[in-house]
């Protein structure tokens, strides 16, 4: 069996595979640490199962340790999370000291000897405290920090200005800060079941197999029955769209049993849809990689028409698979769709009806559009760029 | 490969915009005014510099954008003097308008710089003939970094194919050396660029 990044080398553009060789070499021996508080789950978790093997194969001798915390601790960084997004949260005495006394039992638990550690989101910020000497820690920040409630920044803020250097995913979610901010875009595994290559046969098995009939354009949406999402803005945008062109709808999403604004939003769209046999609602299970696939494969277009977005990578997952891609004029959308090359942005149902019926009107420009968005995934958004950005970071912080 | 640091200074007119661009490290300077050549074609911007792009797409200037557009990093032989540049051209343009215009779009300008990281492609040439085949297949950002990295931030102003291929310690070929300069003026693309040298080393071979 080929040696695990020699399985890249046909999807990423020429050189990335060398390049990665020569640059793993500058680091080789480094001792990395990641350190976040899930190990499955989410996107942080799903990139370092991909990422770490990569980087043991470069020579780096990487570990990832998960922090272990009572429920009063995630239900305050989750009052975080919103925070640091936006959203107005009653954070108490009780819940900031719990947040701290977790950092505190984790330090003395965990192993955090390392050259290099990576400390991922706000849960595990204070082990700050527990830094090795002459280690070099970094922030990695996943979340879109850009307007957050100023009483939890402050809070964390003193812990984030003694790392080493922060990272970010988009330049307006960089703070004030005393130390060097760096840029890095998430990434999306070609190899991985959600991205890897299917056959016909296994798409029409799987879609089929979701209820949905391949008769028909398909227009799709795959994400969190979230209100910033706007699934009903997509209804909407469908239903101008099937007054002209004889079309399908698949909105596709998990929600959480523990979220009722999941289920709320959920009532809104099945309302919003009503008994229209050409709507599709699926809510999968958050295992369902090969399902969300078959399906991005299966789409004509593909809509993200969100209102408030961090980066988005079912964007990138789209494009990866050569579909035009409609999305929210927000966040690392407009990083992803480039207008008229890769897909349309648009801040309307309107917009994103007006540009689904351009697309669907021309075959051949849903084509032309497809293949670029593929080209353009395949340079800016793959694992291995994420790997060359991180390996880079290391050679630049350790010299 | 091209690492890049946020740094944290937004603009949202074309006052506060001269401001930062006074007051940023030269490598920000150099960002904006080269990064253009790595970036994937789509999203190269209006012009082949950010400062430019931006005030045309986002301050609605478009005088400006194309005043500043018509710049040639290749003119300069180092960072400061393309700093000086831009700030004369924007400070002559501002002193002849009546309001500074400001950002339309809700999209400042971020200000970023970048570090180069390097790494060797264990790749060696002797002759012309092995030049012109490695450089036929190195990666792109090998071609920035002997190109523009290695006149503008590392001071060797002639570039470093230039300088091997005209230098008594490399292939001691001047009038060569000498064209493959003036190739850096004609504001090609990174791969325009290869193309060109490419074309003159097989010129060059088939004189021989």
């Amino acid at each position: 069996m080929k040696a695990l990044l020699e399985q890249y080398r046909e999807v990423t553009p020429p050189g990335t595979v060398d390049f990665l060789r020569q640059l793993g070499r500058r680091v080789e021996g480094k001792q990395m640490l990641h350190v976040n508080s899930t190990r499955y789950g989410g996107g942080v978790a799903e990139i370092l199962h991909r990422l770490l093997p990569l980087m043991e194969e470069l020579g780096v001798k990487t570990r990832w340790e998960v922090l272990t915390g009572t429920d009063l601790f995630y239900r305050t960084t989750k009052s975080f999370h919103n925070a640091l997004q936006g959203m107005p949260q009653q954070i108490t005495r009780d819940m900031y000291d719990s947040y701290l006394q977790v950092n505190r039992d984790n330090a003395k638990s965990l192993n955090l000897e390392a050259d290099v550690a990576m400390i991922h989101d706000p849960q595990p910020a204070p082990l700050i405290d527990a830094r090795p000497k002459d280690a070099k820690w970094i922030w990695r920040c996943h979340i879109d920090v850009a307007t957050p409630q100023r009483a939890v920044w402050q809070f964390l803020r003193p812990f984030v200005v003694r790392y080493d250097a922060a990272i970010c995913s988009l330049p307006k979610f960089a703070q004030r800060l005393p130390i060097p901010q760096f840029l890095v875009y998430p990434s999306i595994d070609p190899l991985s079941d959600k991205n890897r290559e299917l056959t016909p046969e296994e798409i029409l098995r799987t879609v089929e197999g979701l209820g949905v009939p391949l008769d028909k354009p398909i227009l799709l949406q795959v994400s969190r029955f979230d209100w910033f999402k706007d699934p009903v803005g997509v209804v909407e945008a469908y239903r101008m769209v099937k007054k002209s062109h004889d079309c399908r709808l698949v909105l596709a999403g998990g929600t959480a049993t523990d979220d009722p604004e999941g289920a709320e939003v959920l009532l809104a769209v099945q309302k919003a849809a009503g008994i229209d046999p050409d709507v599709h609602l699926l809510v999968l299970p958050p295992t369902a990689n090969l399902e969300i696939n078959a399906l991005q494969r299966a789409a004509t277009i593909v809509f993200q028409k969100s209102t408030r977005e961090g980066f988005g990578l079912t964007v990138a997952e789209a494009l990866w698979k050569g579909k035009p891609v409609i999305g929210g004029q927000t966040g690392g959308i407009m990083v992803q769709i480039i207008p008229g090359m890769t897909g349309y942005t648009v801040n309307s149902a309107e917009g994103a009806a007006f540009y689904a019926k351009r697309l669907l009107n021309n075959p051949n420009l849903i084509a032309t559009i497809g293949r670029q968005a593929k080209e353009y995934a395949r340079e800016r958004f793959l694992i291995t760029r994420h790997l060359q950005d991180y390996l880079g970071l290391m050679v630049h912080l350790c010299r | 490969m091209e690492l890049r640091e946020i740094l944290g200074k937004r603009a949202m007119d074309e006052a506060r915009l001269i401001e930062i661009i006074e007051e940023v490290p030269p490598d920000s300077i150099y960002y904006h005014t080269h990064s253009y050549y790595l970036r994937h074609a789509y999203i190269q911007g209006v012009f082949p510099n950010d400062f430019a792009t931006w005030v045309a797409l986002h301050a609605q200037d478009r005088v400006l954008g194309e005043r500043l557009g018509v710049l040639d990093p290749f003119d300069f032989d180092d960072i400061e003097s393309v700093r000086s540049e831009i700030l004369t051209i924007m400070g002559d343009h501002l002193n002849h308008i009546k309001t500074v215009p400001v950002c339309t779009t809700g999209e400042p300008f971020e200000f970023v710089r970048s570090h180069v990281i390097e790494a060797d492609l264990d790749l060696k040439v002797w002759t012309l003939r092995e030049f012109r085949d490695g450089l036929a297949r190195v990666d792109m950002g090998a071609v920035f970094n002997h190109v523009c990295e290695a006149r503008l931030r590392k001071g060797r102003a002639p570039g470093d194919f230039a300088s091997w291929i005209g230098g008594r310690e490399g292939l001691g070929r001047e009038t060569l050396a000498e064209d493959i300069v003036k190739v850096g003026r004609l504001g090609l693309s990174l791969e325009g660029m290869r193309g060109k040298i490419l074309q003159l080393c097989d010129q060059a071979l088939a004189a021989a």
